[in-house]
């Protein structure tokens, strides 16, 4: 297939007496970054560890000493981490299924040529660099506050009542909005491998005579799956510790319906000075993490082969 | 009409509708930010009004914008530069000088990344408070900096990667010693590169709002942490709020549609192309 007659290896063109090889000395480039991150992961991580293992409250100094796995059965026979892990778990799959779905809608869509694509490529865009907290508060004040709202005000003109979307529905609530934030990135990175998608190979398959569909479905879908995951597994990481949009539209209420696990571990920690208990969930989010975290790095060590 | 014609129009309508739809809420918070604190309440919503700038005026003149704005500044500026300058000889000795381990060091970096920020909450605040670096620009540069430098580190790596290695052996022939190659040769060359890793990594630094709200209450409290402040009294001033947002964003958004194309290599981290 490839062809194969001029193979010129640069370093064979050259005798290797003749070129000029740096030795350097890696170690103390390297060392800065990796003593720096080293501290960053592991001081706190330990630290997370070993109070997870103690009675400690910031406000209770009289309480301390080791707690053995008290604080962890604590908190599994707590209510309220296993709805904040199903919050969690119901968060990050709905915006997953909301922001790949139409991601790879929109991300074909706009591998169409038509007039202005770029700037509507722009626009399609724009959400996800807009800072958490603005994006929470533009939805939760001018789109659907119950009263004033544009959505009250379209429920309204149809005859049909408005919604409380924060009092009725938090969590979906929370969902659309963070679905929006992230429905751009979906689209960046599949239009990017859509476009690096061969044209020949699109255009045999339209000679084929391969409609709209079939084309879809058999040449776009399958070269998107890699994609795809990359988009589930980074997104997934990001979304489990969703934080700004919930501790400025419903602060995790109404009673905890919309907390995840990330507001309850700030609820325990900076609320309730549980340091012991908190820490114990900490422990239970970097596990959660780390599982997605494994298939991420197993897919981006292919891509270094070079 | 041409039956090609009409698809491209077809297309056309409908690609636009979509970016309509999804740019909708900041166009409505741009169109909001020009109204009275009245009209922007008014129901049913006024498309037409005339358009003030009072709002920009009484933002500006809160002396406190300035301030939570120059926070937002130098608090990005200070965390890209920190981690720039501790990544680019990282980067270089890895593009250039890789060994057995490189590999696994890189997707180790990568690796600190996918660490969930709550699980490090409680050490981190109780160190920073014991440190008295809560609510302090230089306590968040830090964290910003540590947060980002996994991704500054690979972005850099990839862009020196791409510099042809002919060009530093010339300068070596020339007789170029170690620094005057990275200075004179390695940085002018991979400057779009550099430039464009800096600006991801100020994009990131300005929309963090995890460790700002935590971290900081109000003498180091960046914009993200000032706009959070409107949420309390059940959404007043929605004008206002509007016209902070609309500045707050702006320039990250010309950033960040000047980054588009270098902004998916460094957040996937090199696994889509």
């Amino acid at each position: 297939m490839a062809s194969t007659t001029t193979v010129t290896v640069p370093s064979a063109t050259a005798p290797a007496g003749r070129r000029i090889q740096r030795n350097v000395r890696t170690l103390p480039l390297i060392a800065p970054s990796v003593v720096v991150l080293f501290l960053w992961m592991i001081v706190p991580l330990a630290m997370t560890l070993w109070f997870s293992f103690q009675y400690y409250n910031l406000l209770d100094p009289s309480v301390g000493g080791f707690a053995g796995f008290e604080n962890y059965t604590f908190l599994l026979t707590d209510p309220s981490l296993w709805t904040a892990m199903a919050n969690t778990l119901f968060l990050v799959f709905w915006v997953l299924v909301i922001t790949v779905g139409l991601g790879t809608l929109l991300a074909v869509l706009f591998d169409q040529d038509f007039y202005g694509r770029s700037i509507a490529r722009l626009l399609a865009i724009a959400p996800f660099f807009v800072m958490p907290t603005v994006s929470a508060l533009i939805w939760k004040n001018m789109l659907m506050h119950p009263v004033n709202g544009l959505f009250a005000f379209f429920a309204r003109s149809l005859g049909l009542p408005a919604i409380d979307f924060f009092g009725s529905f938090p969590l979906t609530s929370v969902i659309i909005i963070v679905a929006w934030q992230w429905l751009p990135f979906a689209l960046l990175i599949l239009l990017t491998a859509i476009q690096s998608l061969d044209s020949e190979q699109k255009e045999a398959a339209r000679m084929d005579g391969a409609g709209p569909f079939s084309m879809f479905f058999f040449i776009i879908l399958p070269h998107l799956g890699r994609a795809i995951s990359v988009v589930i597994m980074i997104e997934t990481i990001f979304l489990l510790s969703v934080f700004a949009e919930i501790y400025v539209t419903t602060s995790g209420g109404p009673g905890l319906a919309s907390t995840n696990l990330a507001f309850l571990i700030y609820l325990r920690a900076l609320r309730e000075y549980d340091v012991g208990g908190a820490s114990a969930a900490g422990v239970i989010a970097v596990i959660l993490a780390n599982i997605v975290a494994i298939f991420l790095v197993r897919s981006i060590a292919k891509n270094i082969t070079d | 009409m041409h039956p090609r014609t009409r698809e491209k129009i077809i297309l056309t309508l409908a690609g636009w509708l979509a970016a309509g739809l999804i740019f909708f809420p900041i166009f409505w918070m741009i169109l909001t930010s020009f109204k009275t604190e009245v009209e922007a309440i008014a129901t049913p919503p006024k498309l037409f009004f005339s358009p003030t700038l009072e709002n920009y005026v009484t933002v500006r003149e809160r002396a406190d914008y300035i301030h939570f704005a120059i926070n937002s500044i130098v608090i990005s500026v200070g965390a890209t530069l920190l981690a720039t300058l501790i990544a680019v000889p990282a980067a270089y000795a890895m593009a250039f000088f890789p060994g057995r381990r490189t590999k696994d060091l890189l997707l180790w970096m990568l690796s600190t990344k996918m660490m969930p920020a709550v699980g490090v909450l409680i050490p981190i605040y109780l160190l920073f408070r014991d440190a008295g670096a809560i609510d302090t620009r230089w306590g968040l540069i830090v964290v910003y900096t540590l947060m980002n430098l996994p991704i500054v580190v690979w972005m850099l790596y990839t862009f020196f990667k791409e510099v042809p290695k002919d060009i530093l052996e010339a300068g070596r022939m020339d007789g170029a010693k170690p620094k005057q190659e990275v200075w004179m040769l390695l940085l002018p060359l991979s400057l779009p590169g550099i430039a464009s890793t800096a600006l991801l990594s100020i994009i990131l630094c300005w929309n963090e709002a995890f460790w700002s709200l935590n971290l900081t209450t109000s003498e180091a409290a960046p914009l993200t942490t000032f706009i959070a402040s409107f949420s309390a009294p059940e959404g007043l001033f929605w004008a206002k709020l509007s016209a902070a947002s609309t500045i707050a964003i702006a320039p990250i958004l010309v950033f960040g549609w000047m980054s588009q194309r270098q902004l998916v290599r460094g957040l996937t981290f090199g696994a889509v192309k």
